[in-house]
């Protein structure tokens, strides 16, 4: 068996690994597994490529792979499982640039001069949209790490603006075909940048998590377009599965939110929310807020409680605290259970993600379908830095941009408890009818804070 | 148009099929470590990286292959290992058999 023979072997066993790796992923008890399968193809890969023949600097190869290893692996196990959305995105990004930068370096190798008119098409698809997806999940990162506000960027004119900018990447793809011409390209590099930054501003809130999926599949797209530029099998097949599968998760996460993916993309949701949402304001409303030895009272002795956590909880890093409180309700013969809103945290699966974290048991975690046939029943329903997700005007108020979303049916509860910091809206933007429902109280503050406090007030009951 | 395009067409369309049968349905639950895992997965293009950089000759390929190299590292290493902390959450307790989350939209799955 010649030495290319066994490398072009190995990538199929590293395809095979990705098929299987993706389908484990799919399925709760196989994940974990389908991970590492997918890490093992990943390493047969590398491992064959640096089989191939005449393969030169090689220590370079060997430095800079060390550099990105010296900065992945603490970056990957240092960060906040709460800061996991931010991080997918940069891993995400970079790997969009990975892809541009191949492409580039391809095409201005003197073995490139005078290629097909297909070739450069497949370079410049690699460029533009590995180049999209690296200043967009810069973006997406900027906004989930707070270092520039979440909500959508609108300003006057912005759709002419796009229009200008993407009519001009097209013209500059057509004068790169026409003319194969390096300089151009780097014009076009800059021009795709700049698109990925203007493509993301006006998405924010709890849609930045369904951008980041999309982002995700691109960069699957332009790591395909490697592939087809270096004439490379495995990357074809490896970025086209996530490419694909990513499109098709990105619709189930749209959907869970109960909105379309144009939706997400082009309406500028909070600009619009303002509009709409403003008719119903909390002028005049009063609110009732209550002191944790209330609820604390009220928590000891009730039947059925149920916590509804979102993502005020997990900046509050007070998972923790919510199951202490849950079973120190459960000693005292309370049924406790979690109700978890598919799209609660900042992703879908996330809140799952940060309870399991604190230890608290699975079949306490009830998804929403599960949960809500239970909430007329329930007591106390306590609702910790969540707001979204429990806003019943995603079901009684057609206007409202959250119109249609499933949402946990808190307000069906004998008592509601908010657990907030303040009384600002929501991820998405909204008034909460809720709040100042009078079956209502308010405990503002920190959530992990409160928690505690009522640990000690249902102690003391 | 050679026959190498079309075969590469070929692949490309099979694996656009494969992509959408693979995880056709997926709990919302596992929506995060999917995305993460397959985050994970395109970053084969370090392949392509090291392709690149190994097979050049001129200083500006070699500078961008050198940059490719490293943030195709970043994104296979911190892929994986993002998704495997994130899965790990998943685990049961020691001594737990059921390694699976139970809220996992499987109905009379063992608990």
């Amino acid at each position: 068996m010649s030495r290319a023979t066994a490398i072009d072997l190995c990538y199929l066993v590293a395809i095979a690994a990705f098929i299987l790796a993706l389908k484990g992923l799919a399925s709760p008890r196989r994940a974990r597994l389908g991970n590492i399968i997918g890490a093992a193809g990943m390493v047969v890969a590398i491992g064959a490529t640096f089989a191939q023949p005449n393969l030169a600097h090689l220590w370079m190869i060997i430095v800079a792979m060390i550099i990105g290893l010296v900065i992945a692996v603490p970056a990957a196990r240092l960060v906040k499982m709460t800061a996991i959305p931010q991080m997918v995105a940069v891993f995400n990004g970079v790997g969009g640039g990975a892809a541009a930068l191949v492409s580039i370096a391809e095409f201005i190798s003197p073995a490139y001069r005078g290629a097909a008119t297909y070739k450069v098409v497949e370079v410049l698809f690699g460029v533009l949209v590995g180049s999209v997806s690296f200043s967009g999940s810069a973006i997406a990162f900027a906004k989930l790490q707070e270092l520039m506000t979440g909500r959508p960027i609108t300003y006057p004119g912005q759709q002419a603006l796009n229009a200008v900018v993407a009519a001009c990447v097209v013209g500059l793809a057509g004068a790169v075909i026409a003319t194969s011409s390096a300089p151009i390209l780097w014009v076009l590099l800059i021009a795709a940048l700049v698109l990925g930054v203007i493509f993301v501003l006006p998405i924010g809130g709890a849609d930045v998590p369904v951008l980041i999926s999309l982002l995700n599949s691109f960069t699957g797209l332009a790591v395909a377009a490697s592939g087809f530029t270096l004439d490379n099998n495995l990357l074809i097949v490896a970025g086209t599965l996530v490419g694909a599968s990513g499109i098709l998760l990105t619709r189930m996460m749209s959907q869970a939110m109960g909105r379309s993916l144009p939706n997400i993309l082009f309406s500028a949701f909070g600009s619009v929310v303002s509009a709409s949402g403003g008719t119903e304001g909390p002028e005049g409303r009063s609110v009732r807020s209550g002191t944790p030895e209330d609820i604390g009272v009220l928590l000891a002795y009730a039947r059925k409680v149920v916590i509804i956590p979102g993502y005020g909880l997990a900046v509050a890093q007070a998972q923790h605290a919510a199951r202490e409180l849950a079973d120190t309700l459960m000693a005292r013969g309370v049924e406790v259970f979690y109700a978890i809103h598919p799209v609660a945290g900042r992703m879908p699966g996330h809140m799952n993600v940060l309870l399991a974290e604190a230890n608290v048991p699975y079949d306490e975690l009830k998804e929403m379908d599960e949960a809500n046939p239970q909430l007329p029943t329930t007591d106390v329903a306590l609702v910790v830095g969540a707001n979204d997700t429990v806003n019943p005007a995603a079901k009684s108020t057609p206007g409202s941009p959250i119109y249609g979303m499933p949402i946990i049916n808190a307000d069906q509860a004998a008592h509601i408890v908010f657990l907030k910091r303040s009384m600002r809206p929501g991820f998405a933007g909204i008034d909460n009818e809720l709040l100042y429902d009078p079956k209502t109280v308010m405990l503002f503050g920190d959530a992990k804070d409160t928690l505690q406090k009522l640990v000690t007030a249902v102690n003391d009951a | 148009m050679g026959g190498g395009i079309l075969q590469y067409v070929t692949v490309f369309v099979l694996a656009v099929f494969v992509g959408i049968e693979v995880i056709s349905k997926v709990p919302s639950i596992l929506h995060t470590p999917l995305m993460s895992g397959s985050n994970a997965i395109h970053g084969v293009i370090l392949v392509g990286a090291i392709l690149i950089l190994g097979h050049t000759n001129t200083v500006p390929e070699e500078v961008l292959g050198f940059l490719a190299v490293v943030l195709a590292t970043l994104n296979v290493v911190g892929g994986f290992v993002v998704t495997d902390r994130m899965l790990e959450m998943f685990k049961g307790k020691p001594g737990d058999r059921a390694q699976t989350p139970r809220a996992d939209g499987e109905p009379g799955g063992r608990t």
